[in-house]
């Protein structure tokens, strides 16, 4: 390495490696760049074309955006009930899907030998193949109708207690916020399952050995040796599975029930932000298009918020892990 | 690393302008087709879903007279075929309104012709065992769809169905999860006829929590269909095709009439045609009209860029308006009445000049 260093006497000017560029490795640079660049540009062509087509809505409303009431009957445009349902649905999402999937992770690398999780690992995969439209006609053809009469014996089974009954109670229909919820949590499990995963396979396997020498059980060494050391991964994952619930379409379209209401009712019929602009957007005109796209930027702006949230999670707590 | 740098951006732009060219090649290649006595080229259409189903079955018949002309029709929405349209991404837009005033902005400028391609009628259909014939007028409908009657025996009911044993089956709404120019057309019958009615007229309505929503008309057919106590306003193909009971509607003249190919005619024939040939043939008057018959429009620039264009279009259009007609019957929808037909195959030398 030393004698590398400063050979003596070489004839000529060499130049660094990083100073002489062949046009072969300075081409490549520039196509990557291009690449990289092209993303961020059309990214922020959308934001801008979708923010001036949604201008008429922002300056018709104001704050109004996030009134109460949308009808497009009578020209108002209030964006809170589907913002409600949007935070709705995805809550009850991650709810479902977090500790299923956190526990298909602890299954796949502590627990089941590698050669067993490897399938295991591929029919979760599978999950994440099946198209968004299949889950929504599976939901509203299949699975909206078997669950409707769980949810009204469950109505009448609560009926007059008081925190349940606003929870829980009638009107119960099969396409309703809690179905919609239950929807994207098998949406997002696989998502969930595989990020937090890869999160916990970083936990050394010398913090494990440790834990066990010392006398750990199993569950005692998930506790003490995986569990702070993957924490901040699996919040990261958390978010990032919740920002995919917030933004799925067309299965929330389908099973949601499409009533923009604010109730506390969750077997009730709600709607989300995505899921109006894919029911609406057909027949839509003027203020009531400007508005729906506007929904659009809205939505947009939230999830690259949970996004960013969570790969700054992500990312902080890899640093932990490598450190 | 200054030089680097702006030889990158000219490289870059380079290959952006190389990337546009051929684009703009590949674009202009498919639309220069040969004008020659036998048509060929490609029609692109979008919109009305209500005109889908009829504007696949005529591509496929078209086929047999200009086998040259490829025809495509999106559906999408109303909405969607006017904003393609006024963006020149189709040579014509089905829309089941005119064009509303806030989008004429759109269309400044040019002359947008329309011409009725095919009407039918919206049933209010219901799913009450023993009950196969049922009598409805507009205020009750209202009613019903507001969620003011809650159960099928309502006195309300009652009194327009002498003899008729009606249950006490609670009401249930079914009603378009997705905006439409069925729920339009609906709401605006409703406008029209009921006083009572609070809703207003849109493509989407703002229905009682308590409604089902069911996607497209086959949705709403959907639960109409498994659903007792069910009413919902589907439109006459799809209630023929999930075999649903539909009601008789009073019309203005007073007289119960049963959605039919026949009666939507008839209510288009009532109908006042305005010189443009909009119209709107909701709540017709005449003895024998249904009053929740709709209509839907294509939608063509008079003016148009390309001579190829404008012999396609009018070879299209025409194919509509002449043996496409006969198809609709078949497929449930009503024809356009002789009158009406007439006039719009007159308005087809219009186009390009």
């Amino acid at each position: 390495m030393t004698q590398q260093a400063g050979p003596p006497g070489t004839a000529g000017p060499a130049r660094p490696l990083s100073q002489r560029r062949p046009f072969g490795d300075r081409t490549f640079q520039l196509i990557t760049l291009g690449a990289g660049l092209l993303v961020l540009v059309i990214l922020v062509l959308i934001a801008v074309t979708t923010t001036q087509q949604a201008a008429p809505w922002f300056s018709a409303e104001g704050w109004g955006i996030f009134g109460k009431t949308w009808n497009p009957a009578t020209n108002q445009f209030g964006a809170l009930a589907f913002i409600y349902g949007t935070a709705i649905t995805s809550a009850i999402a991650v709810i479902m899907a977090v500790p299923v999937s956190v526990g298909i992770a602890l299954l796949l690398t502590e627990v089941v030998p590698y050669r067993w999780a490897r399938p295991i690992v591929y029919v979760i995969d599978l999950l994440a193949v099946v198209p968004s439209v299949v889950w929504g006609l599976w939901g509203i053809l299949v699975f909206a109708p078997w669950i409707a009469k769980i949810y009204a014996h469950i109505a009448s089974a609560v009926a007059g207690i008081p925190v349940l009954d606003d929870l829980f109670g009638s009107p119960t229909s099969g396409a309703s916020f809690f179905t919609a919820g239950i929807i994207l949590a098998f949406m997002i499990t696989p998502i969930v399952t595989s990020l937090s995963r890869e999160v916990i396979a970083t936990v050394p396997a010398i913090d494990k050995e440790g834990a066990y020498a010392l006398g750990a059980t199993r569950l005692e060494m998930i506790q003490g040796a995986v569990w702070p050391h993957s924490k901040g991964g699996i919040v990261g994952a958390v978010l990032l599975g919740l920002g995919r619930a917030m933004g799925e379409t067309i299965a929330a379209a389908l099973v949601i029930g499409s009533s923009a209401t604010i109730t506390s009712h969750l077997f009730a019929p709600g709607d989300s932000m995505p899921a109006v602009i894919a029911n609406q957007f057909g027949e839509a005109s003027g203020t009531f298009r400007a508005a729906l796209i506007g929904l659009g930027v809205l939505l947009f702006a939230f999830t690259i918020i949970i996004n960013v949230i969570a790969r700054a999670i992500v990312g902080r707590s890899a640093e932990q892990g490598s450190a | 690393m200054q030089r680097v740098r702006s030889h990158g951006v000219v490289v870059a732009g380079a290959a952006l302008a190389a990337m546009a060219l051929a684009i703009t090649a590949c674009s202009s290649s498919s639309t220069n087709g040969g004008s020659s006595s036998s048509l060929s080229g490609t029609l692109n259409g979008s919109g009305s879903t209500f005109q889908l189903i009829f504007q696949q079955t005529a591509i496929q018949s078209f086929k047999s007279v200009e086998s040259g002309v490829t025809v495509n029709y999106g559906g999408g929405g109303s909405g969607k075929g006017r904003t393609d349209l006024a963006g020149n991404v189709v040579q014509y837009a089905g829309s089941d309104s005119p064009i509303p005033s806030d989008e004429t902005a759109n269309f400044k400028g040019k002359t947008v012709l329309y011409f009725p391609v095919i009407v039918g009628p919206i049933t209010v259909s219901y799913n009450l065992s023993g009950v196969s014939s049922l009598k409805l007028d507009g205020p009750v409908i209202a009613d019903l769809f507001q969620g003011h009657i809650k159960k099928w025996n309502d006195p309300a009911i009652a009194a327009l169905n002498p003899g008729v044993k009606l249950p006490s089956t609670p009401v249930v709404i079914a009603r378009r999860s997705d905006s439409s120019g069925t729920t339009a057309n609906f709401s605006q019958f409703l406008v029209d006829s009921a006083p009572n009615w609070k809703l207003g007229s849109s493509s989407t309505i703002s229905w009682p929590a308590t409604s089902q929503g069911g996607n497209g008309n086959g949705g709403v057919a959907q639960i109409v269909k498994t659903t007792p106590g069910a009413v919902g306003y589907v439109d006459f193909a799809d209630a023929k095709a999930a075999g649903l009971t539909y009601a008789s509607v009073k019309n203005k003249d007073g007289n119960y009439i049963a959605p039919s190919v026949q009666s939507a005619t008839t209510a288009a024939d009532n109908a006042t045609i305005n010189p443009d040939l909009t119209f709107s043939a909701i709540w017709a008057p005449g003895a024998q009209s249904y009053p929740v018959t709709y209509q839907s429009w294509d939608l063509v620039y008079q003016k148009q860029s390309s001579a190829n264009t404008t012999k396609m279009l009018k070879a299209y259009i025409g194919y509509l308006l002449g043996p496409g007609q006969q198809l609709l019957p078949g497929l449930n929808y009503a024809p356009l009445p002789a009158s009406l037909d007439q006039k719009a195959k007159a308005q087809l030398d219009k186009i390009g000049s």
